[in-house]
C-alpha cells in the first residue's frame, strides 16, 4: 500500500473577531475551494457544561437556518460541513462586498442612487423571501448583506449582481410580525445611518419586500409601531 | 461645592454628603444607609417601605450632618432620586427633599437613579469610558456613553436579574438579611451540580422570567420529592445549594455575554459593573475572565457604592448642578419610569 498524499492544510486567516464567534477564511476539502469557517470558541467564564450546550445548540441552529433558507431558494451561503461539538461551521465563501461598502462607495458619487436601485429590489426580494419562510435574521444590517462579485465585473453593474444574506448567528424561526418588523427596523436604521441618500433607497427595498411576501402588509403596519417606540419598550420599573 | 443626596427608590434609604473640588477626586463626607428588611419568604411592599423611609429620614440626615461635621450653610444643593423606582418610597423621599429645600433655602436637583450608579462607579473606580453593566433588583441594562447620553444597548425584557434572584430566595425561604442575593451567593459557593435551566439571550437583550419559573418548579420538586426526587444529570440528588449555583451560573453567563456583545459593538475594553447584583463576586470573576480574553479589564465597587446609596445621588446631582441644572420646586416630582437615556449628560464631552 502506498501512502496517500495529503495536501498540507490551508492556513486559517482570521478575518473577523466578533463577540461570540471568530470568522476565518480557509478552504474546504480541496485547496482550490475557498471556504469560510465560523468558529465559536469556548468561553472560559461559562460553566463547561453550559458552554458545551450553548456552543452545540447555536452551531446547529445557525446551520439549520442556513440549510432551510437555501433549500427554499433564498440566497444564503451553502453549508459545507458542521462540527457542532467543536463549534465549527464551514460554509461557502462569498466573493464580493457588503451592501454597506457598496453604498458608501456608490452614494459618494453624483447620481449614484440610480446605479443601485436594482440592488435594492434584490435586497427587498431576499428579505421578503426569508420572512415568507418564517425565518428572522436577528441582526439585519447592511454589513450582513453581501453583493456577490459578477463573473465579469466590469460588465455586470451592481444592480445585476446577486445579493446574499449572511451571519444567521442571531437568527430564529418565528411567525411573529413583531420579530419581522424589528428585522426591517434594524435594516432601516442601518440604511439611514449610512448616508442621507440611502433613506430613499430603503423605500425601494420595502416596495420589493411587499411584492415578494404575502404577509408584508401586517409586518409593515407593525413596523410603524416599532418606529414610534424604537426597538425598546418605554417602561422600566 | 457640597451636596446632600437622598436615595429611597427601593428598600434602602440612603443619605450622603459629597464635596467636589475642581480637578480633584470627589470627597465622601458621609455615606449612611438604613435598609428595610422583610421577613423570609416575603418581598418589600411599597407602603411598608415608604413608611420605613419616612420614619428614618430625619434620623439619617441628622446623623449624616453630625458625623461629617458639615454645617447646613455649607451645603449647596439637595439632590434626590427622581426615578426610576417604586412610587411610594420615591414619593416619601421626594417630600423629605422638598421639606429640607424649603427649610434651608437650598436648590433641589432631581437625579436619575441609574445615572447615579454609573457616575459613582466611574468616580470610585476611575474607569474612564467603560461599557456599564447595571444590575440590580429593579434594573438590568448594558449601557455605553455616546454624545451626551448614556445609551442603553441591551436590557432585560421582563424582570430584572436581581428580582429573579430575590424571588428565588423567597421560594427557598432564605433570609432577606442582609440581602437575599447575598445569601444566594453564599449558598451557591457550596453547590456543585449544574442543572439545566433555560438560557434566554436575544441579541443584546435577555429575559429572566422563564428561568425563574423553571427553577421555582425544580425547587418545588426538590422540597417535596414529588413526583420523584430531583436528580442531577450524574444521578446525584440535587440540593438547594445546587439550584442557587445553577441559577447564578446561568443568569451571570447571560449577563457577561450581552456585555461582551456591547463591548465588541462599541469597541471598548473597559467594563464597569454597578448596582446591587454587581457586589456578587462570582459575577465579577466571570466578567473578569471575559474582559481578560478581550485584553481589557473589569471595574467594580464594593457594597458601599454598589448597593443603593445616598452618595451616588449627591455625586450625580452635583455634577448636573455644576453645569447649571436645578429642579424647580414645582417640578420636583418623582416618576417610576425614567429611562437612563432620557438624561442629558452635560458634564461629559
Amino acid at each position: 500500500m502506498g501512502t496517500m498524499e495529503i495536501d498540507p492544510p490551508t492556513p486559517k486567516l482570521l478575518i473577523k473577531q466578533g463577540a461570540e464567534a471568530q470568522v476565518y477564511s480557509t478552504t474546504y476539502l480541496l485547496p482550490h475551494i475557498p471556504a469560510l469557517l465560523k468558529h465559536r470558541p469556548s468561553k472560559p467564564y461559562r460553566h463547561p457544561t453550559l458552554d458545551a450546550r450553548l456552543t452545540k445548540h447555536r452551531c446547529l441552529s445557525e446551520s439549520r437556518l442556513l440549510i432551510r433558507a437555501r433549500s427554499l431558494g433564498i440566497p444564503v451561503p451553502a453549508v459545507y460541513f458542521v462540527d457542532e461539538s467543536r463549534g465549527e461551521i464551514f460554509m461557502e465563501w462569498i466573493t464580493g462586498s457588503s451592501v454597506r461598502e457598496v453604498l458608501d462607495e456608490v452614494l459618494a458619487q453624483e447620481d449614484g442612487e440610480s446605479v443601485v436601485d436594482r440592488m435594492m429590489v434584490r435586497v427587498g426580494a431576499a428579505v421578503g423571501a426569508l420572512h415568507a419562510a418564517d425565518i428572522v435574521h436577528g441582526d439585519l444590517t447592511t454589513s450582513n448583506i453581501m453583493v456577490r462579485n459578477g463573473e465579469r465585473e466590469e460588465v455586470v453593474g451592481f444592480g445585476e449582481r446577486e445579493v446574499v444574506l449572511i451571519d444567521f448567528g442571531l437568527g430564529a424561526v418565528s411567525t411573529q410580525d413583531e420579530d419581522k418588523a424589528v428585522d426591517l427596523y434594524v435594516l432601516e436604521r442601518a440604511f439611514s445611518s449610512t448616508h442621507p441618500k440611502a433613506e430613499k433607497l430603503f423605500q425601494d427595498v420595502l416596495k420589493s419586500y411587499e411584492q415578494n411576501y404575502n404577509g408584508a402588509k401586517v409586518v409593515l403596519r407593525r413596523l410603524q409601531d416599532v418606529r414610534m417606540r424604537g426597538r425598546k419598550r418605554s417602561m422600566i420599573g | 461645592m457640597i451636596a446632600l443626596g437622598l436615595e429611597g427608590s427601593a428598600n434602602k434609604l440612603g443619605v450622603g454628603l459629597i464635596r467636589h473640588i475642581p480637578s480633584k477626586p470627589a470627597e465622601i463626607l458621609s455615606n449612611i444607609r438604613h435598609t428595610f428588611v422583610s421577613p423570609p419568604g416575603e418581598g418589600f411592599l411599597p407602603k411598608d417601605t415608604a413608611k420605613h423611609h419616612r420614619s428614618w429620614v430625619v434620623t439619617l440626615v441628622k446623623r449624616s450632618l453630625k458625623e461629617s461635621g458639615v454645617k447646613v450653610k455649607d451645603i449647596d444643593c439637595i439632590c434626590y432620586t427622581k426615578g426610576p423606582g417604586m412610587g411610594a418610597p420615591l414619593q416619601s423621599v421626594a417630600i423629605a427633599a422638598r421639606t429640607l429645600s424649603l427649610l434651608w433655602g437650598k436648590p433641589l436637583v432631581g437625579v436619575n437613579h441609574c445615572v447615579g450608579h454609573i457616575e459613582m462607579g466611574r468616580e470610585i473606580t476611575g474607569a474612564n469610558n467603560p461599557v456599564v453593566l447595571y444590575v440590580s433588583g429593579g434594573n438590568t441594562q448594558v449601557i455605553a456613553y455616546a454624545e451626551q447620553r448614556y445609551r442603553i444597548f441591551g436590557e432585560a425584557l421582563d424582570i430584572a436579574v436581581g428580582n429573579c434572584l430575590d424571588r428565588f430566595a423567597r421560594t427557598l425561604n432564605i433570609s432577606n438579611d442582609p440581602a437575599p442575593g447575598y445569601n444566594i451567593e453564599q449558598m451557591a459557593k457550596k453547590g456543585k451540580n449544574l442543572v439545566e435551566l433555560p438560557y434566554a439571550v436575544k441579541g443584546m437583550d435577555c429575559s429572566f422570567s422563564g428561568i425563574l419559573a423553571v427553577v421555582d418548579m425544580m425547587a418545588a420538586q426538590l422540597l417535596s420529592g414529588k413526583p420523584k426526587p430531583l436528580l442531577a444529570p450524574e444521578g446525584e440528588l440535587v440540593t438547594r445549594e445546587d439550584l442557587c449555583f445553577s441559577l447564578q451560573e446561568t443568569v451571570f453567563a447571560m449577563l457577561v455575554e450581552i456585555t461582551e456583545r456591547a463591548m465588541a459593538h462599541v469597541g471598548s475594553e473597559q467594563v464597569l459593573i454597578v448596582g446591587g447584583v454587581g457586589c456578587n463576586e462570582r459575577l465579577q470573576e466571570m466578567m473578569g475572565l471575559m474582559a481578560r480574553d478581550r485584553g481589557g479589564s473589569v471595574y467594580a465597587t464594593d457594597e458601599r457604592f454598589c448597593i443603593d446609596n445616598g452618595i451616588m445621588i449627591a455625586h450625580a446631582g452635583l455634577l448636573a448642578y455644576e453645569t447649571g441644572f436645578v429642579t424647580p420646586l414645582e417640578e420636583s416630582t418623582c416618576t417610576q419610569r425614567f429611562r437612563t437615556d432620557e438624561v442629558l449628560v452635560k458634564w461629559r464631552d
